[in-house]
């Protein structure tokens, strides 16, 4: 069993069912993918997994343990941190603000601590302002920490949540489309940052992605959603090939133009 | 918190049933209590409609609403005494008082319309604490503005001759302001529920409060819609204006405060952004408040209970909003979560 | 899309605004009463001034910086004038039909001030001013603010005038001043030109001396640690001889900024801090007075039982009694949001002050009559805040009080609860996701801003002796919450600066004070229209050395 498991995750508003049944294991330090075309629950399944929904059916696994139930603060104590896609940041509070609010779990100073400082509580602050400067450093913001969040720059934003996200020590991470809005230069980078990420502090990394080049590149493995439902797992090699993943991208009548499109071709080479 | 809920509950039926078993009141102090209650809700009703509606469309708790209809029955006044004065009201009271209703229906829907152009408008995208606070700024202002204008003092209407005393409705005497402001309530309600669901405008103002982007794109013009609910909302509270006078008599600047909560209340008690749930909100309160303090806090032996008539309504406020914030038959607003 | 409108409809529609405001200040009675306060002594009124700002603003509008400049003097007199025509036909208006029995102000004199004496000037000077404030708008924008400074503040001298020679006259330096500076009533026209000039300048001064600033390092900027010490003890030293200086009356007026600074900063961690719109905030104001009552008062119930205890035995129970009610108040309402938060806790406020007012309640509460006879604050055998300098001597515990509580609400924002604090502000969700616990982080904001409104009330008991329900009213929650709005929101200093203006002013000017709830609710729309982020900025904390 890996760091995360899902059996039977159902999550229904109302009639709808957004998230049907769905089960997926997660290996440790794997990077892997959950794609999907828009509406297929993929965002719905994060939050599922990360307390924001209870889900009506099943039970998810951390590290072997039940999570299910658990309130999102008691999850983020567990591990498990996440980036949204619509950037939520503390807009009005700086950067380092932000990255010391993600230290929050690992931190103790409690209203006593705040008002009167012993040593030990002006050392913890210190210790952790010297992380959220490190934290910043690894996300390439070094020298941004004062900037007031709202203020950066959209793809410092990005970095910026995902240092926040770090700050809580992980052992998995969820990024919510990373790469939504960069140009070609940028998610490369972001690429690159991501495989640092898993290979320099042996987190493990979900994403969920549109970006078909960055989902086929990095991954070592693909989970697809269509309509709530899993409808394919496996290497992106696996899932390229995989005729349902192709009509639920396309549709059936995608499909049949596709096919009809490359057999023409096929036959004027000939 | 269930358990604070249940307490409250066995509280209610143990003092009503002490109240029935000492029985204090005659028959007729019921009738009485609960024709008055009618009465209050039906006002409730009409001002909780202002709430709701503006809600509705809105999503904005226009606090200064209650202040509308302080504005409406105060400026009424300046008609109603002249119109005693000079005879009018005794020979024509029909005319007289629909004279009186336009001028504070007209006053109300002016203050409305200001309201809506100058605070709300340009906060329509701001951060939910910010229009909340120019709602309550504009409350405040408004109460002075009039008290300046007016003066602190208290005004009282004239009597309309021909509605003094009571009518034998099967064998039980009604005050008749009572009942014409049952009547007349129940008229203005059902004119507006009709006008909603019927009319071209009624079906801009629901479908702008089902969702605005689409209504625009369906070429709605949203501004506009929003400013009519503002205007229909405030007529109605400018007509409860008159009839509060003609119930309560007594008008003054901060008049608007407690009917404007306790309408408050009424509308989310039928679910805020329902209409006819706030129709229904309000004659429950109003027979509720009126009722009550008779029924049960007299059965736990607290003396003057009616002082603790407000403090009911406030009562039921904050118990509904922490319990069942959608009213009795709303829709649960769905929290939005990532 | 808003299509470009002419400047001359522009103008007009500009005097036309104008003239209203100024039509509507004068039938609410504000140019009325203002114009018994003199601002330059002979010369202006703070009445006529109001007009004059009003002609000014419009002009000011009206003026765009698009427009070629002849073009732009031309729209200046046009909305000024526009303005007074207006004005003069309300006067006309109201000299034909009599409109006194419905709008109480609407007076002969009314009339003849609002004509400036005769029909013409009104237009006159409309134009002029709406003149001067178009050519104004020409100036760079540092001289403008600076010029605009420097007059704010000689306005507010000649409106505090009287004050000031109070005080001075009490320490026999009243002859320094007078004549070349203010006169009995309001500045002298020395003292006009003398104070916006110098005021102005200085003001023009700093604000290069800023701009100069922003270029430099972080590091560079942070001011000396031997400069910032040196303020901090001539501040204190000023602020402990201050009560002698000022006498009874003025002290006690500090007194009252102190109590609503208090009350601000606690509602400040719940509103600011924690972004809950708590406006049955003065529950727990009530609560910390009434239980000091209670315990103290030869009246009060549990004295009655135990004996009467004195202040300094009560505080503990009341500060302890404060912490629970926030607690308690604050659990049903830790999932409500926004709005509804904001009515259920008026709810709450009201319920409470019903209750208080009851009869039901009465043996404990004291009913409508409240509780008297609370003895003053002492240290018995040492020191009694009592007597002619009973003022003088609150201020003393009213200061130290501010300082603790300045010194907690500043520790408490620069930590880890703080921040906690802020990040529920800013997304509740998204903080939950980090790892907050948002019951306790919402309850402890509720314990900690009921705290120190506990304490305000504990003074506030034994400073008025007695105590009744109407002391405690929604108002006072909307009045501190006006305090903090208009000093920002989350932001101390701003605390502090809002409790002067909108609780120090109306208690020295007379005239503010008939105005005061008029004045705060136009403030609350002002703010949140143009400047919801309060008038002090909140500096973002630099916590980061630069070049890390």
């Amino acid at each position: 069993m890996g760091i995360l498991m899902t059996k039977q995750v159902t999550k229904r508003f109302g009639g709808l069912v957004a998230v049907d049944a769905v089960e997926i294991d997660i290996p440790e330090r794997a990077i892997y993918s959950i794609i999907g075309p828009n509406g297929a629950g993929k965002t719905t399944f994060f939050n599922c997994i990360t307390g924001f929904y209870i889900p009506e059916e099943g039970d998810i696994l951390f590290q072997g343990e039940s999570i299910l139930g658990l309130s999102p603060d008691q999850i983020a104590r567990r591990g498990i941190a996440r980036t949204y896609q619509n950037i939520r940041l503390f807009s009005n509070m700086t950067a380092v603000e932000n990255v010391l609010v993600g230290q929050h779990p690992h931190m103790k100073a409690g209203i006593f601590g705040a008002i009167f400082r012993p040593p030990s509580v002006r050392q913890e602050e210190a210790q952790s302002l010297q992380r959220a400067v490190e934290l910043l450093h690894f996300v390439g913001l070094q020298g941004k920490g004062n900037w007031v969040a709202r203020n950066l720059a959209y793809g410092d934003q990005r970095r910026l949540e995902i240092a926040r996200a770090l700050a809580n020590n992980p052992k998995i991470l969820f990024l919510d489309e990373p790469t939504a809005g960069m140009n070609p230069r940028e998610t490369a980078g972001m690429t690159d940052f991501i495989h640092r990420l898993r290979d320099e502090l042996g987190i493990t990394i979900v994403l969920i992605e549109h970006d078909m080049r960055v989902v086929m590149g990095i991954s070592e493995r693909i989970a697809v959603l269509d309509h709530g439902s899993k409808i394919a797992e496996g290497s992106p090699l696996e899932i390229q090939r995989n005729p349902q993943v192709i009509e639920a991208y396309l549709g059936r009548e995608g499909v049949e133009a596709a096919q009809a499109g490359s057999q023409r071709r096929v036959e004027r080479a000939v | 918190m269930w358990v604070i809920g249940g307490l409250v509950l066995v509280g209610v039926v143990w003092g009503s049933v002490n109240t029935i078993l000492n029985n204090p009141y005659s028959r007729a102090n019921w009738i009485d209590f609960v024709v008055f209650g009618l009465a209050q809700g039906c006002l409730y009703a009409l001002i909780a409609l202002g709430y709701t509606l503006v809600y509705g469309i809105l999503r904005m708790i226009n606090f200064a609403h209650g202040e509308v209809f302080m504005a409406g029955a105060f400026t009424g006044y300046f008609v109603a005494q002249p119109l005693y004065d000079n005879g009018l009201m005794a020979s024509q009271p029909i005319l007289a008082l629909l004279i009186v209703s336009v001028v504070a229906m007209g006053t109300s829907i002016i203050v409305a319309y200001l309201l809506e152009r100058i605070c709300y408008r340009p906060l329509r995208n701001a951060p939910r604490l910010v229009p909340l606070i120019t709602a309550i700024g504009a409350s405040l202002f408004l109460q002075y503005t009039f008290a300046g204008f007016y003066g602190t003092g208290v005004k009282t209407y004239p009597n309309v001759p021909s509605l003094e005393g009571e009518w034998e409705i099967a064998g039980i005497g009604v005050l008749k302001t009572q009942v014409v402001v049952i009547v007349a309530a129940t008229v203005l309600m059902t004119l507006l529920y009709l006008f909603v669901q019927y009319t071209k405008i009624g079906k801009a103002m629901r479908a702008v409060s089902e969702d605005k982007e689409t209504a625009a794109l369906m070429g709605i013009n949203v501004d506009q819609t929003i400013v009519r609910t503002f205007v229909i909302g405030a007529a109605l509270a400018g007509a409860a204006g008159v009839l509060y006078a003609l119930l309560n008599k007594q008008v003054q600047f901060y008049m608007g405060f407690q009917p404007g909560l306790k309408a408050f209340t009424s509308a989310v008690l039928g679910g805020i952004g329902n209409i006819p749930g706030a129709m229904v909100g309000g004659i429950f309160l109003g027979l509720f408040e009126s009722v009550g303090p008779s029924l049960f806090l007299e059965g736990w032996q607290i003396p003057a209970p009616y002082q603790l008539k407000d403090a009911i309504a406030f009562t039921m406020l904050v118990l509904i909003l922490i319990f069942r914030p959608t009213g009795i038959l709303g829709e649960r607003l769905a929290k939005k979560k990532a | 899309m808003k299509k470009e409108s002419h400047w001359l409809t522009e103008s007009v529609r500009g005097g036309l605004i104008g003239g209203g405001v100024i039509i509507l200040l004068a039938l609410i009675g504000m140019i009325g009463r203002f114009a018994e306060r003199p601002v330059i002594d002979g010369v202006l009124v703070l009445g006529r001034l109001l007009m004059i700002a009003v002609f000014f603003a419009v002009g000011y509008g009206a003026a765009r910086n698009e427009l070629l400049p002849v073009t732009r003097l031309l729209t200046g007199i046009l909305a000024g004038a526009v303005a007074g025509i207006l004005v003069d036909l309300f006067v006309l208006f109201g000299e034909g039909v009599n409109i006194r029995p419905m709008f109480i102000n609407a007076s002969p004199e009314l009339y003849e001030f609002l004509a400036f004496g005769n029909l013409a000037m009104a237009v006159v000077a409309g134009a002029i001013t709406g003149l001067v404030a178009a050519a104004f708008r020409f100036l760079p924008a540092r001289l403008r603010s600076a010029l605009l400074t420097g007059l704010a503040i000689m306005v507010v001298i000649g409106m505090l005038s009287d004050q000031l020679l109070l005080i001075l006259n009490n320490n026999g330096l009243a002859r320094y001043v007078q004549g070349w500076l203010l006169a009995p009533r309001g500045v002298s026209v020395s003292g006009a030109v003398i104070a916006s000039v110098v005021i102005a300048a200085i003001s023009y001064v700093q604000s290069v001396r800023r701009a100069g600033q922003a270029d430099q390092p972080i590091a560079a900027r942070r001011p000396n640690r031997l400069v910032t010490a040196t303020l901090w003890v001539i501040a204190v030293a000023v602020l402990l001889f201050l009560p002698q200086v000022l006498g009874p009356y003025h002290s006690e007026v500090l007194n009252q900024v102190g109590l609503f600074v208090l009350m601000g900063l606690g509602l400040n961690i719940v509103v600011g801090f924690a972004g809950m719109l708590d406006v049955g905030y003065v529950a727990f104001f009530a609560l910390g007075a009434y239980v000091m009552g209670m315990l103290t008062s030869p009246e009060g119930f549990i004295a009655q039982a135990t004996g009467a205890w004195n202040f300094w035995e009560a505080l503990p129970v009341a500060f302890v009694v404060a912490v629970i009610a926030g607690i308690l108040l604050g659990i049903p309402v830790l999932k409500i949001r926004g709005d509804y938060l904001t009515i259920v806790t008026l709810g709450f406020g009201e319920i409470i002050r019903l209750l208080a007012l009851s009869d039901w309640l009465r043996p404990y509460t004291g009913g409508a009559q409240g509780i008297a006879a609370i003895p003053p604050i002492e240290i018995p055998g040492l020191f009694s805040i009592s007597g002619p300098d009973k003022p003088q001597r609150l201020f003393y515990l009213v200061l130290i009080a501010c300082l603790v509580a300045i010194f907690v609400a500043t520790r408490l924002k620069h930590s880890r609860i703080g921040r906690a604090w802020m990040a529920v502000r800013e997304d509740e969700d998204v903080a939950e996701a980090m790892g907050i616990n948002l019951v306790q982080t919402k309850l402890l904001a509720f314990a900690a801003g009921a705290a120190f409104s506990g304490i305000s009330g504990t003074i506030f008991a034994a400073k008025l002796s007695t105590i009744y329900p109407h002391s405690f009213g929604l108002l006072i929650s909307i009045n501190i919450l006006a305090l903090i709005i208009v000093g920002g929101m989350g932001n101390i200093p701003g605390v502090i600066l809002g409790a002067l203006v909108l609780v120090g002013l109306p208690e020295l000017l007379r005239e503010f004070s008939e105005f005061r709830l008029l004045v705060y609710g136009a403030v609350l729309i002002f703010m949140m229209l143009q400047r919801p982020e309060g008038l002090v900025p909140d500096k973002p904390q630099q916590l980061v050395e630069e070049g890390a």
